[in-house]
């Protein structure tokens, strides 16, 4: 197992400020949105030095996204920034006609994703965001690992043409991927080379399988890691490659198991390569209050719950 | 003016000729309002609009215009055609397969003259705000338009728009509202009534004008003037005062044609009201 190490640890969304100042800085098109939530987003490096392509828009997200997909209209290249519950299920019908079925170069950008957002409890933690914007025709939907990786990815969507969901989160974790990442929309990250099972995990979950990886590794298991940041348009090749290698699949994700990452690479396989497959997500529930390391034990999403189900799908491979 | 108004009434006569003929032809789509609006669409797109004759999405340097009812699609593929976005023969594709005049219009199928999709209500007028934000950060100082059912106004986000235009003075935005007083269901004051539109778009900070949707000297005058109201810091609120089914007497002022198709009989009727002046496509 490929020894990762880290020296801080800090939030995804602080990683989406930065990388939406350095995009700001680098495109005089970029512009940014928020509907009441600058100091949740992260956006105040952008607001400072470019006030004037900044909007606040108030409490009003509906309004937001057609703001957002209107200002496309000449040329620019607008952020939205919002929780990911009010980025998604809130404004669904506004994103899928005003930004994904006009094909509008809008940006949604979603902060405080899943459980870890805590105490607030289930309103707003939102676990069905991944599934709602993977089924809009055309969108691409991401959801980073760490700060490094957000960064680099808000840097990216700025230069691809097309509507984009770009999911990340509030709880400070370890700081992993290397700064000076380039970026690939829809690239898997082979993290860790394996033999006996394949790990896929995207966002907060990529710490915890490299976690799970190195307790397999004492039990004298060899996973192979893979960092899908990208679930929509899904680096196939990359996944099939692996599980031609490994015949087991273990999928984790932050996220309900329907609609999420999970389905999306049982989908492939079972058209492609059909494997046996465990999924490391929630189950068909709302959350609940509590901080996130308690709410992530307690739904099943920790290093532990990876092993375990690794253990089973290894039992399952013919 | 470009034309007078007889010229103007020409053009909106053989634009309901295309109306009633694009959802005969197709036995779909919704007449009573497009009707309603031909002489709005008339007088914005060959009197008022400052557009170019080559379609480009960003529409740098011109006026845009922004359908937020795209339910009344005919009347805006029908204006499209005669101001030369696209060949009239394409009217006839209306609502077919393989058609770029979609049932509710939209980009998706690259038609040019439209820059957004629209169908589910309550979206133009945010739409219009963006595409007005750009063009303030751009300097250009062009108009940017928008309409707009009144039924349409019962869906919340316009009011979320309603009150983010005038907070930031956006006073290069006219939108118009298809006063008819009729939706499906229908007439607005026993679905939800709308009250005063009048009192809620001042108590939001809006300039409104009233005009007669359904008078071209009225409604030309109208936007006109609206133009010249820019630089006090208010956006403008035509309320237009329209009958559902304009220029066809047995559709006039009723809901029931707000989405229903003519028979053989009922087009012949409504074509010998409707004189042809431009050419039939």
């Amino acid at each position: 197992m490929k020894k990762y190490t880290y020296t801080e640890k800090k939030d995804t969304r602080s990683g989406f400020g930065a990388g939406l100042h350095e995009a700001g800085k680098k495109n005089e098109n970029v512009v940014a949105l928020c509907a009441d939530l600058v100091g949740s987003l992260k956006m105040d490096a952008f607001i400072k030095d470019f006030p004037e392509r900044f909007t606040q828009v108030g409490i009003a997200e509906a309004n937001m996204i057609g703001i957002a997909a209107g200002m496309t209209i000449g040329g620019k290249i607008p952020f939205t920034g919002t929780f990911a519950n009010f980025s998604t299920g809130r404004v669904y019908d506004q994103i899928r006609q005003s930004v994904a079925y006009s094909n509008k170069n809008v940006k949604i950008c979603a902060s405080h994703a899943g459980l870890t957002l805590g105490e607030d409890g289930a309103t707003h933690q939102i676990l069905e965001d991944i599934g709602l914007m993977k089924m809009l025709p055309g969108m691409v939907v991401i959801n980073p690992c760490d700060y490094n990786q957000t960064k680099a990815a808000t840097l990216a969507i700025a230069e691809y043409e097309g509507p984009v969901y770009l999911r990340f989160g509030r709880p400070v974790i370890p700081v992993f991927t290397d700064p000076d990442q380039k970026f690939e929309i829809g690239k898997a990250w082979m993290v860790n080379e394996g033999t006996d099972v394949t790990i896929i995990a995207t966002g907060h979950m990529v710490w915890k399988a490299i976690e799970a990886g190195e307790k397999l590794a004492e039990l004298g298991i060899d996973a192979e890691i893979i960092n899908i940041h990208t679930i929509k348009p899904l680096d196939d090749e990359a996944i099939l490659k692996s599980v031609k290698k490994t015949g087991c699949v273990v999928t984790c994700e932050e996220h309900n198991k329907f609609g999420g990452l999970g389905e999306s690479v049982a989908r492939l396989l079972t058209t492609e390569l059909p494997t046996p497959q465990e999924f490391v997500a929630t189950n068909d529930t709302f959350g609940e209050s509590g901080t996130p390391d308690q709410l992530m034990a307690k739904y099943g999403l920790d290093a532990v719950n990876i092993v375990e189900a690794v253990q089973k799908v290894i039992g399952r491979k013919k | 003016m470009k034309h007078t108004i007889k010229e103007l009434e020409d053009i909106a006569s053989q634009i309901r000729r295309d109306i009633v003929r694009m959802v005969h032809g197709c036995q779909s789509g919704h007449p009573g309002g497009s009707l309603g609006c031909a002489d709005f669409f008339t007088a914005l797109y060959f009197e008022v609009l400052n557009h170019k004759k080559e379609f480009t999405m960003d529409g740098v340097g011109e006026d845009l215009f922004f359908l937020s009812n795209g339910h009344i699609s005919p009347v805006w593929y029908s204006t499209l055609a005669h101001a030369g976005y696209f060949d009239k023969s394409e009217l006839a594709t209306f609502r077919k397969l393989d058609s770029r005049l979609q049932g509710h219009p939209t980009t998706h199928e690259h038609l040019p003259g439209i820059r957004i999709a629209s169908g589910s209500l309550g979206q133009g007028m945010s739409v219009a705000i963006g595409a007005a934000l750009t063009k303030r950060l751009n300097g250009d100082n062009s108009y940017v338009f928008t309409l707009h059912g009144d039924g349409e106004l019962q869906e919340g986000q316009n009011w979320e728009a309603a009150m983010f235009a005038p907070f930031h003075e956006m006073d290069r935005l006219i939108c118009s509202v298809d006063y008819n007083g009729q939706q499906i269901d229908g007439p607005t004051k026993k679905v939800l009534s709308l009250d005063s539109l009048q009192a809620k778009f001042e108590a939001f900070g809006w300039h409104v004008i009233n005009t007669d949707g359904n008078d071209m000297q009225s409604i030309v005058e109208g936007l006109h003037y609206a133009k010249t109201l820019t630089g006090k810091g208010k956006p403008i609120l035509n309320l237009m005062s329209t009958q559902m089914g304009a220029g066809v007497d047995y559709m006039m002022g009723s809901h029931k044609w707000h989405g229903t198709a003519p028979n053989d009989e009922q087009l012949a009727t409504a074509l010998a009201q409707l004189p042809e002046t431009l050419g039939d496509y």
